[in-house]
């Protein structure tokens, strides 16, 4: 066994330590080491997108980056996304257009979506669509999560307004 | 886009049009949590002391196994359980009933951990407990078996030859006439038949006829099979894990390792979708095992990979249509033969198949033949609607030919054949109640159907049926003492049912929906019920809730009546109050909160339970239309434009019921374009994995449109009927007939993948 690694990151604002095996996925630190279970686990190969967080900005799978890679960057997840008890527009909206059934890839998505909306504020269909076409989801069929993200992207354009 | 149709003739007892609650779009009690990244789901957990357990699994899809060296991995520091067959109790050869699909529970046992042979790659052979996943990992390579490598069979058909490998040397054909003397493949032999074959076919002006096949396909829930298990000294066992049912994990716990029902506490996890799949027992009788050896807490979580090849999936099929008809469309005889793949043990949903293939049709004279046949394969699951929409592309791929044929509309045909209340259904009883006609209805009148076509686009129609269920159900309402309620079911929620449960409580209670929090209780805290299956929670479980809150209210009048000193027949209970309907005692209302909080003057704490067994679920029609455009070039399919009518008896929470709809849709879109389980020539699948068994993604589907048709079920409180299971059943022959239009052919193997397309263009 090799001997696990010291690394220091922030984690949805926070600064935080924990130690890992050099062969462990930022996801598996996420959960297991800081105990945000969030994101989940549904691939392992960066297919299915249920463990994507936010790198120093960048829309990851969790499961494909290691958590020594983490040294030093910021990470965003679910657990973050809301501002103390207020949820954001598109957790709000994700729950007003019913757009989750199991809400196992809703985490996911949210992420993915937040990221989404972060660059393109006023996507269309098509392009959201694209956008989250690496989020598998197999309850919904994706109409109301597409819904519900164009209708967040509308009200977030207010709000800016 | 989504319309509701209603049929008021027919209503609900309790739909007296003046519903506050049931029907409304109210945002689910579990939202937060799942939106939050809070909710629990089966690898969530982790307890004091856990270990990681691992399964070693077969690389031979037949193979017989000499010897399992444990020695070496049991020796690694940090391993502190092995387990392999052995460590199992021998089971009889008994069938358990459990939801949708009998279980053999030797079978059933023998899947979760082989013992002689491996049956399929991927099959269980032995599992470690350690300290670490690395450590888990070592072990695994270090458990020595030797193997007897055998024959295999993969393909239905093959499976079915006279010298194929026998998977199973005491397995006769079942249903024969006469018992067989030779072990076969072919589990059993089911047959449906009604009047006289021959002469109507001989009635026919037309007879059309042909073969059909579909690929294994898998259930796809992103959420890996998963648990936490614990077995302490005195044998008292806790379970956490993510299923269909804790009573069904419970069972198959109690049964496989021989233990009291009682000692085994099962808590649901949330469920990260399981569409049947999750309706039978893979790892929880392993880390139970494991941490009855280990002494400690065992957790074990499927890959990916492992869930592809050790878990579900549904039946690869092939089928024959024969359909006769005379010139105006009425059909005169139907001869329908399907082969289904159960895997490694018998247990395929051909019954089902059989029995909904021509379910949505009055055919004077047919015979369908079914059979169940093993593979060395990964045992099939449940998958939403089992056998049906396998049945239905064979069937309603030959209509859509038969329509062709003929020179008639294709909805019109099915309108001309189709069953109505008062009709004895292909599978038996006789239909009441039903919203068929209607359903077709919705789509014919739908400015979909009429919409123009471009060129390379086609558009399809077909229809589905499923039975729903009923089944042994428990609920219980509980009033706290400031006059909230509490919601409890056992039934896991897997696309929104706590909604569901509160909000027909909230609506007897007369308490507006925040007031009333459902939960999904373990197996110690809320009587039996069934598993989350055969589309049964709303209404089964949902009468379960009604008559718990009712009883409530019958039981608060009586407070009532005490509190005011007038007798019960003179207290109404009208929008959460009790009221004296003697205006003259000028009596005040009483709310729930103020009975709440007198209980202890009139009784004690209000409560209630009821268990009952939920019969005359009324079945689902579907009726789906489907746009595609097929690119020449490439042969891809791209869905265009989709509309799904069903009769749903009554939408409780409309969003979830189109969310049903939709998600079905979507499952069924894959199903027929992209999905199948490839097996290399040594039987193991080699695309187990996301990337290669290619599910729906978001840019693969247009938005969904649905038609909620509400022909009322008079045996729920509410009028519902189940809704989960109907959307799969015609999307697979929708999307064929749909590419039918759009090439000019007809395609008759799923998936519609682009390189068949390109050959049936090719092909001229």
């Amino acid at each position: 066994m090799s001997k696990r690694t010291q690394v220091s990151a922030v984690v949805n604002g926070d600064p935080v330590d924990f130690l890992t095996d050099p062969g462990a996925t930022l996801l598996d630190a996420l959960r297991d080491e800081l105990g945000l279970t969030g994101s989940k686990e549904g691939c392992g190969s960066g297919d299915c997108g249920a463990c994507s967080v936010i790198l120093d900005g960048r829309l990851v799978c969790s499961c494909l980056v290691l958590a020594v890679e983490a040294e030093g960057r910021r990470v965003e997840t679910i657990e973050g996304m809301a501002e103390g008890g207020r949820l954001h527009i598109l957790q709000q909206k994700f729950l007003e257009h019913a757009a989750l059934q199991c809400g196992f890839c809703t985490p996911g998505i949210l992420v993915a979506a937040k990221a989404l909306l972060e660059v393109n504020p006023d996507p269309t269909e098509s392009e959201t669509r694209y956008w989250l076409a690496g989020n598998l989801c197999r309850c919904t069929g994706y109409d109301k999560i597409i819904r519900a993200v164009m209708d967040a992207a509308a009200e977030l354009r207010q709000v800016r307004v | 886009m989504s319309d509701v149709l209603e049929r008021p003739a027919s209503s609900a007892p309790l739909d007296d049009g003046r519903l506050k609650i049931v029907g409304t779009r109210p945002i689910r009690p579990d939202g937060v949590d799942k939106v939050t990244g809070r909710a629990l789901y089966g690898a969530d957990l982790a307890m004091p002391g856990m270990l990681v357990g691992k399964v070693l699994r077969s690389p031979h899809p037949h193979a017989r196994i000499v010897s399992i060296d444990t020695r070496k991995a049991r020796a690694l520091p940090g391993v502190k359980a092995i387990i392999t067959g052995a460590d199992f109790p021998e089971l009889a050869d008994e069938e358990y009933e459990a939801g949708e699909s009998a279980s053999n529970l030797r079978d059933l046992a023998l899947n979760v951990m082989a013992r002689d042979k491996a049956l399929y790659n991927g099959h269980a052979l032995a599992a470690v407990a350690a300290t670490s996943s690395a450590v888990a990992d070592e072990a695994l390579s270090l458990i020595e078996v030797v193997y007897e490598v055998l024959p295999h069979v993969v393909a239905v058909e093959a499976a079915m030859a006279d010298d194929a490998p026998v998977l199973h040397d005491k397995l006769f054909t079942g249903g024969l006439k006469e018992k067989p003397t030779k072990a076969s493949n072919i589990a059993k032999r089911n047959e449906i038949k009604r009047g006289d074959l021959a002469a109507g076919f001989a009635e026919a002006d037309v007879i059309f006829e042909s073969r059909y096949d579909t690929a294994a396909t898998h259930q796809g829930y992103i959420e890996p099979h998963a648990c936490v298990a614990s077995m302490a000294s005195d044998g008292q066992c806790q379970v956490w894990s993510s299923s269909q049912g804790q009573f069904m994990i419970r069972t198959y716990c109690a049964k496989v390792l021989d233990i009291d029902a009682s000692s085994i506490r099962v808590t649901p996890a949330e469920i990260g979708g399981g569409f049947g799949g999750k309706t039978t027992v893979y790892l929880e009788p392993l880390a139970l095992a494991l941490s009855r050896q280990s002494g400690a807490p065992v957790k074990m979580v499927m890959t990916r990979d492992e869930v592809f090849r050790a878990s579900g999936p549904t039946s690869a099929s092939v089928m024959t249509v024969r359909l006769g008809a005379k010139a105006d469309g009425t059909l005169t005889a139907a001869d329908v033969e399907l082969k289904f793949q159960a895997g490694a043990f018998p247990g395929s949903p051909v019954g089902a198949a059989s029995m909904t293939a021509l379910a949505c049709y009055d055919i004077p004279n047919f015979s369908i033949v079914g059979y169940d046949v093993v593979t060395n394969t990964p045992k099939v699951a449940a998958y939403r609607a089992p056998g049906a929409p396998i049945s239905a592309f064979g069937v309603e791929s030959a209509m859509d030919d038969l329509a062709l044929t003929l020179g008639m509309d294709p909805i019109a045909l099915r309108e001309k054949n189709a069953v109505h209340d008062g009709t004895k259904a292909s599978y038996g009883p006789t239909f009441r109640n039903i919203g068929y006609a209607e359903t077709l209805e919705a789509i014919r009148s739908h400015p979909h159907y009429s919409a123009p076509l471009g060129p390379n686009q086609g558009r399809g129609v077909a229809v589905g049926f499923w039975f729903n269920v009923g089944g042994e159900s428990t609920a219980a309402v509980n009033i706290a003492e400031d006059g909230t309620a509490m919601v409890i079911t056992g039934n896991p929620d897997i696309g929104g049912s706590r909604a569901s449960m509160a909000m027909m409580a909230a609506e007897v209670l007369g308490l507006p929906i925040e007031k009333v929090r459902p939960i999904v209780a373990d197996t110690a805290s809320i009587g039996f019920s069934m598993l989350t299956g055969g589309s049964r929670t709303t209404f089964a479980v949902g009468m379960a809730v009604t008559q718990a809150a009712q009883k409530i209210v019958e039981d608060l009048k009586r407070r009532a009546a005490l509190l005011m000193d007038v007798s019960v027949d003179q207290v109404d209970w009208i929008y959460g109050a009790a009221v004296c309907t003697d205006v003259s005692k000028g009596k005040a209302d009483l709310s729930l909160a103020d009975l709440a909080a007198k209980s202890g003057q009139t009784g004690g704490p209000i409560g209630s339970q009821i268990s009952l067994n939920a019969q005359g679920a009324g079945p689902g029609f579907g009726v789906h239309v489907c746009d595609v455009e097929v690119d020449p070039e490439t042969g891809h399919v791209t869905i265009l434009r989709y509309t799904a009518a069903q009769d749903v008896g009554k939408a409780i929470h409309p969003s979830y019921v189109e969310g049903q709809i939709q998600g079905g849709v979507a499952q069924g879109v894959g199903w027929a374009l992209n999905e199948e389980y490839v097996f290399d020539t040594g039987g193991v699948m080699e695309n187990a994995g996301f990337l290669d068994y290619r599910v729906p993604v978001a840019s693969d589907l247009p938005m969904i449109d649905t038609v909620m048709v509400e022909v009322a079920n008079p045996r729920h409180p509410f009028g519902a009927k189940g809704v989960g299971e109907v959307p799969i059943v015609p999307p697979l022959a929708a999307v064929a007939n749909a590419v039918r239009g759009a090439i000019g052919k007809r395609m008759t193997s799923l998936p519609l993948s682009p390189p068949k397309i390109r050959a049936a263009i090719d092909a001229g």
